[in-house]
């Protein structure tokens, strides 16, 4: 009695208060600080709060032509990426389509791929003057123009759709197959034929996910570096991500050009919230209640005659967007000198020797890459487990701002993110990590953590709370009850979180790209420096090294996975 | 005379048909309830007749017209065969509004605009939702998103009623009112029901004949009253109302249990071909027994058990046990007790 008067009386601060506070400190340095700097620059011009200067540098030429780009492409994207999408998704799931289940999984490979290496391959294969299929056409048919110029925005777009679109596919085709077949099946009786039922109750029923979809392409487009940068450089077509590379790499880190850069950060961060906050209003207002309830197959749409056809739209598809580009990295990484025919006598083996056993750039890269996301998975996953535990299961107050700050990033583009590390971390506050591999570490661990979040979230919310209590009262103290109850049971929430953040870093580009240095070099800033430098063949094999890592990896997890649950 | 007509209708998913050679006749203004446990081919035949399954054999006819045939290789598109229907998860357009998801059969015939506003409005009244209207069916409880499914099947006025378990999602206390609802609307309108459940009571309330089906063959077609006062055999007797079996040896002269032997229980005598086969199942309702202090077949108390009006007894009689219920009035046997049963309306079945 007398203790536990004691306990409440006091202004207690015990294990709950100690945790929460680390969590919010990790937050307030890994995220909140470099956000705050980055609207402090731009905001802030010798002391003094100035919005007439932010316009002055939105009304520049170029800063207002990346504005434009950013849109015309991302919108661009959003619409062929949602109309590729939703098309085959309803296609697998709604016709009788041969290979359907197959065709499924292909149709998810695109993901895994990075769009920055698919951008590369296109580019060798349809450059206006040095790709393959256009020199085939006007070498060998007798074009006189290239048949496709890449180097434009129709060819930015399409290449950015071919890697995009399973935003839309995995939501429509997940609605699509969630959705309870009898409110198409009533409205069949009721006298509409299916046109008419497609029309005006299965698009209307799944459009809230169509638009959650494409408002994640949008947001990925509009904070997407990669392809543009690869794509658009010969004919100067840039978009914001790659207008804040220049800025901070071009302009040796001039007062000036780190304001424009923050500008532009500013912009980019105000679209990704309009553009989250839209997706929010379209999922909470028209999330129907679609799901079935019997198991009944959804009625197929015969194709007949379209079978075969659309089997084969889909091959050509999946051929064109993975099997091509992949192999056509694969081929270049394996030629003698750039531009050279495929023929045998100039294939060697020795590119791939060179990068992977001779050159320390490309050695250090990979190097970089795998320990960069090997450790920012752990430390992340780790700090995710806490973080995720204090706002989930314990009572303290204000923990609303570790949620918002660890979410943050989520919405936050990775060219934002670094940055705002750079501006943090380059001796401002007496710590100067610039040009070294932990400037990078620290991004990735502001980058990833809302992964970890949210996986390890979900798998706490699982753990209901009476079974720490029934541990507690079987006899075992609280540190116990965390290590023998709570955390096995969230455990594949921890190592989903690993692999959703290792294999992205493995691949990632836009945040490194701001940050390297001479030794730190990622897997993707090497590909895409190398490509830079023209050293085509060289920046191919390392690509189809990286695409082989990768590859292995998503195996390795789903079989990881897969036998976690089976057991 | 005949208005729905199935004619050796077969259905295979795979090696498994589950339906088989089925034959059904259904007259207008008929209530026919096809009752059977899950996966017996009841639904599976509900879908052939409305044309989302087509047949692997047989046809099918509503009037003069053939709808689906498997000869024939013609199926009449659902949307064409103008019946109603209503589906157990309710299948309401939660985008639509309750007004909209009524009128929509209505205005997808392109009927007149002051047609289509007339039969939805007299729709909504006789399934009391006139009131939520404008309202989106989201907000409704599971008995009112169930009647805008039904306002929505009368709305086009069908001559035939499909139900797929359409009571199955709702509340128990909702359950009774709208059986009545659905029974009051047929009354009005006369269109015929086909009626798909696994609820043996709510089939016995609502429909003039009852189909039990099992793995896909018809076992009994009859009313009510008929299916279960003389259940064509085992299954149906089992799964109709409360039940119990004895297995015993037969002779020409009568029952053998173990050690002792009785005559024929209120003389009825089971068919040759049983007693030929030496071994027979009485099957009786708990509720169609008595106890009889003399004569009748022995058998010992094991169990008894106050259940409120009725009480619950479990009687060994040889290796069987044997279920009793009496009301709680009736002067009964203590555990422990030897008693005579006697079996008020004996039924004889094979022994499988």
């Amino acid at each position: 009695m007398n203790t536990l008067t004691n306990a409440r009386s006091k202004p207690s601060f015990g294990t709950p208060e100690l945790l929460f506070m680390l969590s919010v400190g990790v937050l307030v340095i890994v995220v909140a600080v470099p956000m705050l700097l980055i609207f402090f620059n731009a905001f802030w011009v010798d002391g003094h709060f100035n919005i007439a200067d932010v316009v002055k540098v939105l009304q520049r030429k170029e800063t207002y032509q990346a504005l434009l780009n950013s849109l015309i492409l991302s919108g661009g994207v959003t619409v062929t990426g949602t109309l590729v999408g939703t098309f085959f998704a309803w296609l697998v799931t709604r016709t009788d389509l041969p290979f359907k289940k197959t065709m499924k999984l292909l149709f998810l490979v695109p993901f895994m791929l990075p769009a920055f290496i698919g951008a590369l391959a296109w580019k060798m294969l349809l450059s206006p003057r040095a790709g393959y299929i256009n020199r085939l056409f006007m070498d060998v048919f007798g074009f006189d123009n290239p048949i496709f110029d890449i180097y434009s925005y129709a060819g930015i777009i399409l290449v950015e759709t071919m890697y995009l679109f399973p935003f839309v596919f995995i939501q429509v085709s997940g609605a699509l197959e969630r959705m309870d077949p009898t409110l198409e099946e009533s409205a069949r009786i009721s006298g509409a034929d299916l046109f008419t039922i497609t029309r005006k109750i299965t698009i209307p029923l799944v459009l809230p996910s169509i638009l959650s979809g494409a408002l994640l392409i949008m947001l990925y487009s509009m904070a997407h570096f990669g392809t543009v940068a690869v794509l658009g450089v010969e004919t100067g077509i840039y978009n914001i991500p790659v207008l804040i590379y220049e800025k901070i790499h071009q302009s040796a880190g001039s007062f000036d050009s780190i304001r424009t850069a923050t500008v532009l950060a500013t912009v980019l961060v105000i679209t990704a919230a309009l553009i989250l906050w839209l997706q929010n209003r379209v999922l909470s207002k028209g999330k129907y209640q679609i799901i079935a309830g019997k198991s009944f197959r959804p009625t197929e749409l015969k194709l007949r005659g379209l079978r075969i056809p659309m089997l084969i739209v889909c091959i050509v598809y999946i051929g064109l967007t993975i099997v091509l580009p992949t192999a056509t990295i694969f081929l270049v990484g394996g030629l003698k000198t750039y531009g050279l025919p495929f023929d045998l006598e100039n294939m060697t083996w020795a590119n791939y020797n060179h990068i992977l056993f001779e050159w320390d750039l490309t050695r250090d890269s990979i190097w970089n890459s795998i320990t960069l996301g090997l450790a920012s998975a752990l430390i992340t996953m780790f700090a995710g487990v806490i973080i995720s535990y204090v706002i989930v299961k314990m009572k303290v107050r204000g923990k609303g701002i570790l949620e918002f700050l660890g979410m943050l990033p989520f919405s936050v583009p990775g060219s934002v993110i670094a940055l705002g590390v750079i501006l943090a971390w380059s001796g401002k506050f007496g710590i100067n990590l610039y040009n070294t591999v932990w400037i990078i570490l620290v991004a990735y661990i502001a980058r990833y953590m809302a992964f970890s979040l949210k996986a390890n979230s979900a798998a706490l919310e699982q753990v209901h709370d009476s079974l720490v209590e029934a541990a507690r009262a079987s006899g075992a103290s609280m540190a116990q009850a965390l290590r023998d109850v709570v955390v096995p049971l969230v455990r594949p929430g921890m190592v989903a979180a690993f692999f959703l953040i290792f294999l992205p870093a493995l691949r990632e580009l836009t945040v490194s790209v701001l940050l390297y240095g001479p030794t730190t070099r990622t897997i993707g800033v090497a590909i895409y420096t190398l490509n830079e430098d023209g050293e085509t063949v060289y920046s191919a094999a390392l690509a189809g090294i990286a695409l082989i890592i990768i590859v292995l990896g998503e195996v390795l997890i789903k079989r990881l996975v897969t036998s976690k649950n089976g057991a | 005379m005949a208005y729905i007509e199935l004619n050796q209708v077969t259905k295979r998913f795979g090696s498994v048909t589950a339906v088989d050679r089925m034959n059904l006749e259904i007259a207008q203004g008929e209530c026919m309830a096809m009752l059977g446990p899950s996966g017996c081919g009841k639904t599976t035949t509900l879908r052939m007749v409305a044309g989302f399954e087509d047949l692997d054999d047989g046809e099918i006819r509503v009037g003069e017209r053939i709808i689906s045939s498997k000869a024939k290789k013609y199926y009449l598109p659902p949307e064409q065969r103008n019946f109603g229907m209503v589906f157990q998860a309710f299948a309401v357009w939660p985008h639509l509004s309750v007004y909209e998801n009524v009128a929509f059969p209505l205005r997808i015939r392109n009927l007149p605009k002051a047609e289509i506003h007339a039969r939805t409005e007299e729709a909504l009244k006789h399934t009391n939702l006139f009131s939520v209207a404008q309202g989106s069916p989201d907000d409704l409880s599971g008995g009112g998103k169930q009647r805008v499914a039904l306002a929505r099947a009368l709305a086009i006025r069908p001559d035939v009623m499909l139900l797929d378990e359409p009571l199955s999602s709702l509340d128990p206390h909702f359950r009774e009112e709208m059986r009545f609802e659905i029974k009051d609307l047929q009354r009005r309108f006369g269109f015929s029901i086909l009626y798909v459940t696994h609820d043996q009571s709510e089939a016995m309330a609502l429909s003039d004949r009852i189909l039990v089906m099992r793995g896909g063959v018809v076992q009994q077609i009859g009313t009510p009253l008929q299916v279960y006062s003389n259940p064509a055999n085992r299954f149906v007797f089992e799964f109709i109302g409360l039940s119990c079996f004895i297995e015993a040896g037969l002779t020409p002269a009568g029952i053998r249990l173990g050690d002792a032997s009785y005559p024929w229980p209120e003389g009825v005598v089971p068919s040759g071909e049983i007693i030929a086969t030496g071994k027979g199942l009485l099957a009786a309702r708990p509720t169609e027994i008595d106890f009889v202090s003399e004569g009748g077949i022995r058998g010992e108390v094991l169990r008894k058990v106050y259940l409120g009006e009725t009480i619950d007894y479990r009687v060994r009689v040889g290796d069987a046990e044997v279920r009793i219920q009496k009301t709680r009035r009736t002067q009964g046997p203590s555990v422990g007790d030897n008693c005579g049963l006697r079996f008020i309306y004996p039924h004889w079945y094979p022994v499988q």
